[in-house]
């Protein structure tokens, strides 16, 4: 077995793990440090497949900005558990088990067999991945795109604000 | 570099002076004045811009953005929209309380964001485009922060639509592994000449970009969000979101259908014609048992997104100019309407019920007139904009091979009618109740004209447009 | 054991996670927790479109997913402030209880 492939089935299973705590853990604490760690281990399998600046990445931005804004309102709200999980466990939340499951045994069904044909790693991920070759793509070909995200950061900053703040003094 | 910058000048313009806009209302004392003028000359301009661009033809920025044409048109639409919202807003935010300054910034950022989506040539700005102008609506409606009823409406909108983002995004994610690119016009090339990765996954990913597009677009069975957020969000930005957010989704399903129809022509086909039909008649139907102006309206937004998705069944060029003509006109008329609406609406959503427009006739006869014009261009009576622009979309459906359709949309119609004209019945014949403050019009008067001039001169010479849409799908798109 | 990762054990992987996150959503009522949710159905398309580009050798899928970083960025401000202000004005973050309005 190749280290790749020890990597790899070790940051699925804990991908899956922290996902499935993600969604069943009743105190909104215990969600956010597993989805803290479901984020690791994407940026774990991110290296598997030679993308090392999108790893540093996905650390900085997600667990290091997002989820520290997300801990940081559970905190301020002084949230507790979700009371009564269990009774409302309803027709619905049934269906969507039921149907969830089925979909999965599905993509397990289809994907066994190898549909795709790629077996390896393109020779040229190595030289995607590096944050110099994105740095060139970014200000070149992307640089239409790269300008218009400013303007969606911007409303948000501008709308949180908006929204967020208790009073308005004129 | 210049040629790319004039293919997106309406939008480059846009983006600038709201950001100047921005800068305005930090920089001036007491600037709400200041800043609504400044705000509709800029809208009034990026119209005149896309005019300008309208004859230009091409592709910018390394494959990214089409200019000219059908982006241009569409440019001079959004703009049209904001200009009709924010000549309306300012009298209402100060009649609510919320006259912040921001609302105007926001109202060009989310133009800005639409204008994105008509440009996009490459799946990576139809979602940039899509986020700028969703985050802006999230923001918009929940702008009465103070009112249970506009942040429960911002925070339906934004779950909802975050969950459909997802899905869009799949969907992209899958479209590009399958076909190996991004930019649509490869994606069509690679379609047509089957050189794809993985054939299996494209049907995979068309369906999830049906599902995030409906989604914006409010089709069934993606719809339930609209009546809540419609309802609970301020009336001008419900005029806004229902009909500029509703051009823009089907700006982005235009050119989408175009590259992706022939990866699965007749399976395509079907799905938006079932898609129609039910939306059509969830819509109406549900609008029949409304009390509440506002969602009644909501429904009946609803069931136009029905409608118009006729006009992708078809996927002829035929059925994309009925779209397009069926846009513009449904931008006015339900603007119109809904400006009606703001003006009678009273600060703590008073005068919202149907009730309350029983006799209006005898103290707005003005209003209660251009009500009556609205309901039946709504309703598609001749000889109103909305008939010609249900004709089109009817006969393409024809055309295409779906009389079924066509019969499911004239019996929804009909359904339309009834509260449509029930509207009108308690306006002229029944008696008001109760004495009420006065209602001034103000700014919004001028809104109201322009809306009412684009119903009627849409509805007595509807061929102009209807060349110009025909003639933006000409080429190549 | 095979020596290499074949592409669909990425993309079946993504898909888990993808439905795992929308089950959430689906039954979860506090919404902070659907919004984590669905964070990590986009972290889920991420995963899908880097495999793609390293294994098609293409760099648009990786250019993509800072995109959509930013737009997530973004979402989570406008989102928790929405949380907020629903806080705020019904002293609830359920959205079950959140119904002055008809679904």
């Amino acid at each position: 077995m190749s280290l790749h492939v020890i990597m790899f089935s070790l940051l699925a299973i804990l991908a899956i793990a922290t996902g499935v705590l993600l969604v069943t853990r009743r105190n909104p604490v215990s969600a956010a440090v597993s989805l803290i760690l479901h984020f690791f281990a994407l940026s774990g399998l991110y290296l598997t497949l030679n993308a090392q600046f999108l790893a540093a990445v996905q650390i900085l931005v997600y667990a290091g900005a997002i989820m520290v804004l997300v801990v940081f309102v559970i905190m301020l709200l002084n949230l507790g558990k979700e009371q009564n999980m269990r009774e409302n466990f309803n027709p619905r939340t049934a269906i969507t088990i039921a149907m969830s499951a089925a979909l999965i045994m599905q993509l397990v069904l289809t994907f066994t067999g190898n549909p795709t044909g790629k077996n390896q790693l393109s020779a040229a991920s190595e030289k995607i991945g590096s944050p110099a070759e994105i740095g060139n793509i970014l200000y070149s070909t992307y640089i239409f795109p790269f300008e218009a995200i400013s303007l969606l950061l911007l409303v948000a900053v501008v709308g949180s604000i908006i929204l967020a703040k208790r009073t308005v003094d004129k | 570099m210049v040629q790319d910058l004039l293919f997106t000048a309406p939008f480059t313009f846009l983006s600038v002076m709201a950001i100047i806009a921005m800068v305005l209302d930090a920089l001036i004392v007491n600037s709400s004045r200041i800043t609504f003028i400044f705000s509709a000359i800029t809208l009034l301009f990026s119209g005149i811009l896309g005019i300008s661009t309208f004859g230009l033809h091409g592709i910018g920025f390394n494959g990214m953005v089409t200019g000219g044409g059908f982006a241009a048109y569409f440019d001079i639409l959004f703009s049209i929209g904001g200009l009709l919202t924010i000549l309306t807003s300012r009298q209402y935010l100060q009649r609510e309380n919320i006259e912040h300054d921001e609302f105007y910034s926001l109202v060009l950022f989310a133009v800005a964001g639409m204008m994105l989506i008509a440009h996009s040539n490459h799946l990576l700005i139809l979602f940039i485009g899509i986020e700028v102008m969703s985050v802006s609506f999230y923001i918009l409606s929940g702008y009465m922060r103070n009112n249970a009823k506009s942040v429960e409406s911002s925070l339906k909108y934004f779950l909802l639509g975050a969950f459909a983002t997802g899905f869009l995004v799949y969907g992209i994610a899958l479209i590009y592994g399958s076909t190996g690119s991004m930019d649509y016009n490869q994606i069509a090339l690679n379609i047509n000449n089957n050189a794809l990765n993985f054939p299996a996954l494209l049907p995979v990913g068309v369906a999830l970009i049906v599902i995030g597009l409906s989604f914006k677009a409010a089709a069934f069975p993606f719809h339930q969000w609209a009546p809540d957020v419609y309802q609970g969000a301020p009336t001008i930005v419900t005029a806004f979101m229902s009909t500029a957010g509703k051009a823009a989704a089907f700006a982005a399903f235009i050119p989408i259908v175009t590259v992706l129809m022939p990866s699965a022509p007749v399976k395509l086909q079907m799905i938006f014609a079932v898609m129609s039909a039910a939306t059509m008649l969830i819509g109406n139907i549900s609008a029949l048992a409304q009390t509440n102006i506002k969602r009644m309206l909501a429904f009946s937004s609803v069931a136009h997104a029905g409608y118009i998705m006729m006009g992708l069944v078809s996927g002829s060029q035929y059925g994309y100019s009925g779209i397009v003509f069926y846009l513009t006109a449904y931008m006015f008329m339900q603007i119109g309407s809904f400006i009606i609406v703001a003006i009678l609406e009273r600060n703590g959503e008073k005068y919202l019920e149907l009730s309350d427009y029983a006799g209006l006739s005898k103290r707005h006869p003005v209003l209660a007139a251009f009500m009556t014009i609205f309901m039946f261009s709504l309703a598609g009576i001749p000889p109103f904009a909305g008939f010609f622009g249900k004709y089109f979309l009817f006969t393409a459906a024809i055309d295409a091979g779906f009389l079924w359709l066509t019969l499911v949309g004239v019996l929804s119609s009909i359904i339309s009618v009834y509260f449509y004209i029930g509207l009108i019945v308690k306006m002229y014949f029944t008696e008001p109740e109760g004495q009420r403050e006065d209602n001034e019009v103000g700014m919004s008067g001028l809104s109201l004209i322009i809306t009412i001039a684009g119903v009627i001169v849409l509805g007595i010479l509807p061929s102009g447009i209807l060349s110009i849409a025909s003639n933006l799908f000409n080429s190549t798109h | 054991m095979p020596q290499n990762i074949p592409l669909e054990y990425y993309l079946a992987l993504s898909a888990i996670m993808f439905v795992i996150g929308a089950a959430g959503v689906v039954t979860r009522r506090n919404a902070i927790i659907i919004f984590m949710c669905i964070e990590m159905m986009l972290n889920a398309v991420n995963l899908t479109l880097v495999s793609f580009s390293s294994y098609l050798g293409d760099a648009s899928g990786q250019m993509f997913v800072f995109f959509v970083m930013a737009v997530a960025a973004a979402e989570a401000a406008v989102g928790l402030a929405i949380v907020l202000s629903l806080f705020r004005s019904s002293q609830t973050v359920y959205v079950d209880e959140v119904n002055l309005m008809k679904w």
